[in-house]
């Protein structure tokens, strides 16, 4: 579980997040939904300390991470996977190497039972051993993604958190990547905050949903409650889509 | 006051830079590429430009000194402690600061702006120390024997003047290129050197690391790496000329 309080960021004199709060429970798949440049990917950095706060707090199950030592952050991400806007892969390494690298870094196994667990990982999220040799220019931005959760997997994280997971996918294939990120999150207990803009990924997955106008937290509530909301910059955002506004017609 | 918090900016950085790597292994797995990108990669431009700046360097003093007077030696030796004093360490060094400085800076850059080393810091890995310290120790290793060589090359480029032309003849240019000849300059110009090599990286790294933006950003990155390791390159010349020399 991560519990923020109070969290405000800025960079020099422009603030871009002010006093959000939010719970992040474990198993569930917590999103945090906002427009373009609302600040998502400053929050998301900021809870895993890459972007240093101003104030607040940050507590990993009652660790509090503004507290903490640059070394004990370090221990402290070994817990940590991340799922990045862009996948972030290696572009030096093949496959097989970019989901290796966390293990041979950390991981004091044996380079065979390394293997195992990266080809473990691999197949975890359907790719085929065609794909492990291949370098991330060589392959679609689907399995780009689908090789970044492998890596952000392999060494069992205890938090993971997802950067737009299916931003540039097509629908169907984002479909796939939220439903994988559902499954490895209930199968293995992790807490996980997804950054998202994505309303069909926020009405399939969203068991926390925490929308940000602006930089300020402006509703939070699960995926049911949605609709229901009279939010409205939230309305304005949800119901942006002709799609949406249908929904809602329907339902009320 | 900008430079101030850049120069404090970049001490941080080779404090995070110069600390024990999470594991040796994967040090010694990045050392060797880079012996080879950085160092290796960089003999071709070093033989073209120092065979040619050799050659060019005992034509002019040749032709510019017609003077009976002066002895035959002169033009062989002119060339040589010219290559020795300055070109093989100092302009040699400009010259990579603009191949090796910008390889180095855009390719730390496309790691920043495309996120890699936030998924490296991600990991807990130190990304500082991981992806810039094998660039600067290859480098400063392989500086030395770029120098030297390119001292070699520059004088057989001197060599081959004296035996495809009139100007000079082989016999003048072989005296003079050992007449008077001060060890000591050699070992000046390496020391010269290794300084230049760790500006070289480092600046280059520093402004690869802390690239923010998209593409063009990058491009701005190693644009400034170049640059300012160029003039910090001559100050350092000026100030370990002065140290050494006098
Ligand atoms: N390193 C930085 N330095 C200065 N300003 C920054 C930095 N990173 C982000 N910002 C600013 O913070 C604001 C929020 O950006 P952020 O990337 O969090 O948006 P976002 O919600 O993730 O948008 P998107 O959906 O497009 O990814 C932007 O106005 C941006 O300019
Ligand atoms: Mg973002």
């Amino acid at each position: 579980m991560i519990e923020v309080k109070n969290l405000n960021k800025s960079f020099d004199e422009n603030q871009v997040l002010f006093d959000i709060s939010g719970v992040f429970e474990n198993g569930k798949c917590n999103m945090i939904i906002g427009a373009s440049g609302s600040g998502k990917t400053v929050l998301m950095k900021s809870i895993i300390g890459l972007h240093r706060i101003d104030s607040g707090s940050i507590e990993y199950d009652g660790r509090n991470l503004p507290d903490m030592q640059m070394k004990e952050i370090r221990k402290l991400r070994r817990e940590v996977g991340m799922l990045f806007q862009g996948s972030a892969l290696f572009d030096s390494l093949t496959v097989m190497e970019n989901v290796m690298y966390p293990l041979e870094m950390f991981s004091s196994e044996t380079k065979a039972e390394m293997e195992k667990r990266a080809i473990f990982c691999l197949e975890r999220v359907d790719l085929t051993n065609k794909a492990f040799d291949l370098f991330p220019s060589e392959i679609s931005g689907g399995m780009q993604k689908r090789v970044a959760i492998a890596r952000a997997i392999a060494l069992n994280p205890k938090y993971l958190f997802c950067d737009e997971p299916n931003s540039g996918l097509d629908p169907k294939t984002a479909l796939i990547i939220d439903k994988l990120i559902q499954e490895i999150t209930q199968e293995y207990n992790i807490t996980t905050i997804i950054n998202s803009h994505d309303m069909n990924s926020v009405m399939e997955i969203g068991d926390y949903i925490l929308f940000i106008n602006k930089g300020r937290k402006a509703w939070e509530g699960n995926n049911k409650m949605i609709f229901n909301s009279d939010v409205q910059e939230l309305n304005d955002f949800v119901f942006a889509s002709e799609l949406f506004k249908k929904v809602k017609e329907v339902n009320s | 006051m900008n430079y101030l918090y850049q120069t404090g900016q970049y001490a941080m950085l080779m404090h995070k830079v110069f600390t024990k790597p999470d594991r040796w292994k994967m040090f010694w797995r990045q050392f060797p590429k880079e012996v080879e990108k950085l160092g290796l990669a960089s003999l071709p431009i070093v033989i073209i430009i120092s065979i040619f700046i050799g050659a060019i360097l005992t034509i002019q003093t040749k032709l510019n000194t017609e003077n009976p007077l002066l002895p035959t030696y002169s033009t062989g030796l002119v060339t040589r402690d010219t290559l020795l004093l300055e070109f093989s360490s100092t302009i040699m060094c400009l010259i990579l600061a603009g191949k090796v400085g910008s390889n180095i800076a855009s390719e730390i850059g496309t790691m920043r702006i495309t996120e890699q080393i936030d998924a490296i810091e991600i990991m807990g890995v130190n990304s500082a120390n991981y992806l810039i310290l094998p660039k600067i120790t290859a480098f400063i290793v392989m500086m030395p024997f770029l120098v030297i060589f390119s001292m070699a090359i520059g004088l057989v480029g001197g060599y081959l003047v004296g035996m495809f032309s009139d100007i000079i003849t082989v016999a003048d240019y072989l005296l003079g290129i050992q007449y008077a000849f001060v060890p000591y300059y050699i070992f000046y110009s390496v020391v010269k050197s290794l300084v230049f090599a760790f500006i070289i990286s480092s600046v280059a790294s520093y402004y690869g690391y802390f690239a923010y933006g998209g593409a063009l950003d990058v491009g701005k990155a190693s644009t400034n790496a170049v640059v300012n390791s160029s003039i910090l390159i001559l100050f350092f010349n000026l100030l370990i000329t002065n140290l050494m020399l006098n």
